[in-house]
């Protein structure tokens, strides 16, 4: 071997293992004591790192629970209670069982329902437009369809309708991360607890104005006239600022409430038909 | 009445300005450097200058619809001054086939690899210039000697460009003795300011150029930061140069009527997508690419420094626009 | 050589349609609606009920606070409702809804038409009429005028500045004020002189008002310590950090007030509310607003009643024109655009300008060219373009060293840009962003 190939070899070996020991001191010095439970609970998170849990990544969640004393009020709505179980496996600690939820939109102003008296023609924006006023409606509580909610949803469990003007929630992709409710400038979207078959029961409006503003802005509106809540056996029904609401964990899905409806405002969906009644209309003040 | 009205955030009035009709100006910025190209060298400008914005605009059109598979934005007229422009760095005599490659390199991979137009670090027109320059040195570095309207294309005679002239000659033979050297074959100050010398279809008339460039100026196009501080800062380093050594030297007035100096601070430094945005970060730019040219004119193996100075400081815009912001409102407080 | 500004500025066209429209009084109408919240700082508390009898210029609702202000009837008849009604904010807000019967107003109101020059109140007895009539800024500021005329202690001011620039394409309300009510609006000024404690003033108008310039000037010469500036014409000259920066040469250092260089500005408008109020002892009921617009029938300027439906307004101007696209509460520049006639006139609405269709319609957007006309443009020192891209992207701590709070929302920005992007619609977006940061961070 000539003289010019071993020097280089040499001398390159020399830095390399140099390089390598110098490399190998620091990174003890410096090392930060990591608990190694911490890389084994993130192992078992979904790893989607959407916030939901309400840390700011799977990593710091996994930290989280490594530090807790109990697993009350830790949930991971993603894995849900399968990846709460695992990691309580790893910890030694006990899971809380957290009944699984789903996001729910709380408007139907379609066009139909609700007319359009202005049009807006800023940037798409949700936020930008609650900024500016009440909406291309008479609805001031009620969905803007431009779609913030969807582009925050990390799970393509969103979508927006173009004819209804409001967005679609697909059921079986959703979390209930929590990111459309916290993107939607109104709070329109809420997180109920699931049901079997997909099925809810819900007061379809947020809206707080009188009822006849209410429903002088969008025909499906609720007006406060307290038929439902006068009618509701499991106190699931509370009355306030003239908007009825159902509580998800109190409802035992009797459907008793959805008849009494005078505007249509509470949806029941997925359940089997009902048999077809006469029903009195309740006829409201008109325009 | 029968439209809803419309509600959105102000302001609800919009100048007149718009991206094509700046576009659009600068293409009427041109077009004495163009005619001038015409004149002194024949129908071959206009075939070149053609078939540049053609293949440039078409481009264009096929990769954004074909390939990028978006609405194709030639209307806005940034694809006709890139092929305008890449035109004008090139010998009039350079086959189409090369013309065509070049404005692919310029528009394909120099614009719309990097999302289209606002989003390019490299000037479009001068990325495919280098390319052919780099690739095709031979055919780059042969330029028809100007014969006026009657050159035809592709004419078999060819001549060198003052720069190359000198480029071959420094420190070998006493420069100021080769400018008056009438068998040198260089051009006198009057020959260049009117473009009758070899060089590339746009950089020849310096008259031209600087009408286009007071057009620009008057309607607003762009500032005068970025032309001046090239131009400001060749004239002080040849300037020095020359004081220092006249023998060896061109003075600093002919370093600026040769070769693509005019051209390049014109129009293609001042290209808006990759020139700083602020006007004190222009004039560090500007700076910066005069100290380059000098650089490589005079010390460097090329006898032209131009493209590559303006395309290592299109590099460093970014890094200006991050750390040269304008004068912010309310900094120095005035107390009365 | 006129003064101006020296950084930014655009030159949209003036369109001053109405500048030769004499000041009318627009008739009653038959019912006013009177929001509580007219004016930056805490919504007045009602103090009437359903059924209660009004007259004018009799208090309805009471200013909760310092920075707040007091709401008075501007018409006489009874109270309809207390109620949320939809007004200019775009949302419904608590409103004192009157039906108008007669024009019976409370004792102590001087309607009379001389013009009173002399007064001897005190500085203090000034800013506490200012405070009982409700006086605010008329510029379309309605900053409470007592709270501005309060200098905390340790601030001085040595020069008053009275603005009467008007810069707002379309809009001459303030033009007419100062032609026909120069006189009043000059006592006004040295009213707020003694309020301040200085005997300087200046009035900046701008140069396309030249019989303003003229008629003001010969005004004041009758007058102490007032002077006349003419200002080149240039949006948005208006604005008081321009304005001051051009009339004394004094730049107000970010997140700092007028006073912080020794001076304050109050608009003509205000000028004029508050000779009213303190040698008339009127409270703030009724301005002067523009109806102006390209189509429209009669351009106007209007003196109306606080809480007048526009659609009054409108109709006296000659009916809303057919092919109208948008309607601007202000001028096209920094106004708010309207989904309804039926909202009230208010105290800071200065002018309505009616945009057809074609003109209203918003061009379509394209891809940031880098052209950096939006900096050329902004009168602040501030990059647009950045502050867009980083709102639209999420970086929202790296906007407010960016100085997104500077920004006076004037719309240079979006006016000038030649691609059309909203850049001013995400810089408010940005400042929301930002402003929530900054009050988190303040409570923490």
């Amino acid at each position: 071997m000539s003289s010019t190939v071993l020097f280089t070899i040499i001398s390159l070996s020399v830095l390399g293992l140099s390089a390598a020991l110098i490399l190998f001191f620091v990174a003890q010095k410096f090392k930060v004591y990591e608990d190694p439970r911490i890389d084994e609970v993130e192992q078992s998170l979904p790893g989607a790192n959407c916030g939901g849990c309400g840390f700011a990544g799977c990593r710091n969640f996994a930290e989280a629970l490594v530090k807790a004393e109990s697993f009350d009020g830790l949930n991971c709505p993603v894995g849900g209670n399968e990846t709460m179980s695992k990691a309580a496996e790893i910890l030694g600690k006990e899971p809380v069982e957290v009944e699984p939820r789903v996001a729910v939109v709380r408007c139907n102003g379609t066009p139909e329902h609700r007319p359009r008296t202005t049009l807006y023609d800023g940037v798409p924006d949700c936020t930008i437009a609650n900024n500016l006023y009440g909406g291309e409606t008479d609805c001031e509580y009620g969905c803007l369809g431009l779609g913030e909610c969807v582009e925050a949803c990390d799970f393509n469990a969103m979508f927006m309708n173009s004819e209804t003007a409001l967005p679609v929630i697909i059921d079986d992709n959703c979390v209930a991360c929590g990111a459309c409710v916290k993107a939607c400038p109104r709070n329109i979207i809420e997180l109920r607890k699931k049901a079997k078959k997909d099925r809810k029961i819900y007061v379809s409006c947020i809206n707080e104005d009188k009822g006849g503003p209410a429903r002088k802005a969008c025909r499906v509106a609720c007006i406060g006239c307290s038929k439902c809540f006068k009618v509701c056996t499991f106190d699931a029904i509370t009355m306030d600022n003239n908007l009825a609401f159902i509580d998800s964990d109190k409802c035992k899905f009797c459907r008793k409430c959805e008849p009494e409806c005078p505007t249509d405002s509470i949806l029941e969906l997925n359940f089997p038909p009902r048999k077809i009644k006469e029903e009195t209309e309740v006829e409201l003040k008109s325009e | 009445m029968n439209n809803l009205l419309r509600v959105s955030l102000s302001p609800h009035e919009q100048s007149k300005e718009s991206t094509s009709k700046l576009m659009f100006g600068v293409v009427i910025a041109l077009l004495p450097a163009l005619l001038a190209s015409v004149w002194f060298f024949g129908r071959a400008a206009i075939l070149v200058t053609a078939v540049s914005v053609a293949s440039c605009v078409v481009f264009e059109y096929l990769i954004q619809r074909f390939l990028i598979k978006r609405e194709p934005s030639i209307r806005d007229g940034s694809a006709v001054v890139t092929g305008i422009l890449l035109a004008f760095c090139l010998p009039v005599n350079l086959p189409v086939w090369l013309i065509v490659l070049g404005a692919f390199v310029a528009i394909g991979i120099g614009k719309l690899t990097f999302g289209g137009l606002g989003s390019n670090p490299f000037n479009p027109a001068l990325v495919g210039r280098v390319f052919l320059f780099l690739s095709f040195p031979v055919q780059m570095t042969t330029w028809p000697v100007p014969k006026g309207f009657a050159t035809k294309y592709a004419d078999a005679v060819t001549g060198a460009t003052p720069l190359s002239i000198l480029n071959e000659n420094y420190d070998k033979v006493a420069i100021d003795q080769l400018m008056t050297d009438s068998q040198a074959g260089l051009p006198g100050h009057m020959q260049a300011f009117w473009g009758e010398m070899g060089g590339s279809l746009g950089e020849i008339a310096a008259f031209a150029l600087v009408i286009g460039l007071i057009f620009m100026l008057i309607r607003k196009i762009i500032t005068w930061h970025i032309p001046v501080s090239i131009l400001g800062t060749v004239l002080l380093f040849t300037g020095i140069l020359w004081l220092a050594n006249p023998s060896d030297n061109a003075d600093p007035l002919y370093h600026l009527l040769t070769g693509g100096l005019l051209l390049g601070a014109i129009f293609m430094a001042t290209d808006y997508v990759t020139s700083p945005m602020s006007s004190r970060g222009m004039i560090i730019y500007g700076v910066g690419i005069g100290i380059l040219t000098v650089l490589i004119r005079r010390f460097g193996a090329y006898p032209e420094g131009v493209q590559f100075a303006i395309l290592i400081m299109n590099a460093f815009t970014p890094l200006i626009n991050s750390y040269v912001k304008p004068a912010r409102f309310g900094e120095e407080v005035n107390r009365g | 050589m006129s003064k101006t500004f020296p950084r930014g500025g655009v030159h949209p066209p003036e369109n001053k349609i109405s500048a030769d429209a004499v000041i009318e009084q627009l008739q009653l109408a038959e019912q006013v609606i009177i929001p509580i919240a007219q004016h930056i700082g805490a919504p007045a508390s009602p103090v009437v009920n359903k059924g209660d009898a009004v007259k004018a210029g009799q208090i309805i609702a009471t200013s909760q606070g310092f920075v707040s202000a007091n709401i008075h009837s501007s018409v006489s008849g009874k109270v309809n409702k207390v109620d949320k009604v939809l007004d200019s904010t775009g949302y419904k807000q608590t409103c004192i809804v009157i039906d108008v019967e007669g024009d019976e107003w409370v004792e102590n109101v001087d309607l009379s038409p001389e013009i009173k020059k002399e007064f001897d109140f005190s500085g203090e007895e000034i800013i506490k009429k200012c405070s009982d009539m409700g006086i605010v800024g008329m510029g379309g500021a309605t900053f409470p005028s007592h709270v501005k005329l309060s200098l905390p202690p340790g601030k001085k001011c040595n020069v008053l500045i009275i603005n009467g620039v008007e810069c707002e394409p379309y809009l001459t309300s303030d033009h007419r004020l100062m032609l026909e009510r120069g006189e009043e609006i000059l006592i006004g000024t040295t009213i707020l002189m003694k309020a301040l404690g200085v005997d300087r003033a200046m009035v900046g108008i701008e140069n396309n008002k030249p019989d303003a310039i003229s008629h003001m000037t010969l005004l004041a010469s009758e007058f102490k310590g007032i002077e006349v500036h003419g200002l080149k014409v240039k949006y948005p000259q208006g604005c008081e950090k321009q304005l001051i920066k051009a009339l004394i040469n004094r730049e107000v250092p970010s997140g700092g007030l007028p006073m912080d260089v020794g001076t304050v500005v109050h608009n003509v408008g205000t000028a004029f509310a508050v000779y009213e109020a303190v040698q008339k002892n009127k409270p703030l009921i009724e301005r002067v607003v523009t109806i102006t617009g390209k189509d429209i029938p009669r351009p106007v300027n209007l003196k109306v009643r606080i809480g007048t439906p526009l659609t009054k307004l409108v109709e006296a101007a000659g009916g809303l024109p057919e092919q109208t696209g948008k309607i601007v509460n202000g001028g096209p520049m920094m106004g708010k655009a309207v989904g309804s006639l039926d909202i009230p006139v208010t105290k800071g609405i200065s002018g309505l300008v009616l945009i057809n269709e074609a003109e209203a319609k918003r061009n379509v957007t394209g891809p940031c060219i880098r052209c950096a006309k939006c900096i050329s443009a902004c009168p602040m020192g501030l990059e647009p373009y950045l502050l867009m891209t980083l709102t639209e992207k999420g970086f929202k701590e790296k906007a407010e060293s960016e100085r997104i709070m500077d920004c006076m929302e004037c719309g240079s920005c979006s006016y000038i840009c030649p691609a059309n992007r909203p850049l001013l619609d995400y810089i408010r977006l940005g400042k929301w962003f930002t402003g929530k940061i900054i009050r988190e961070r303040m409570h923490k």
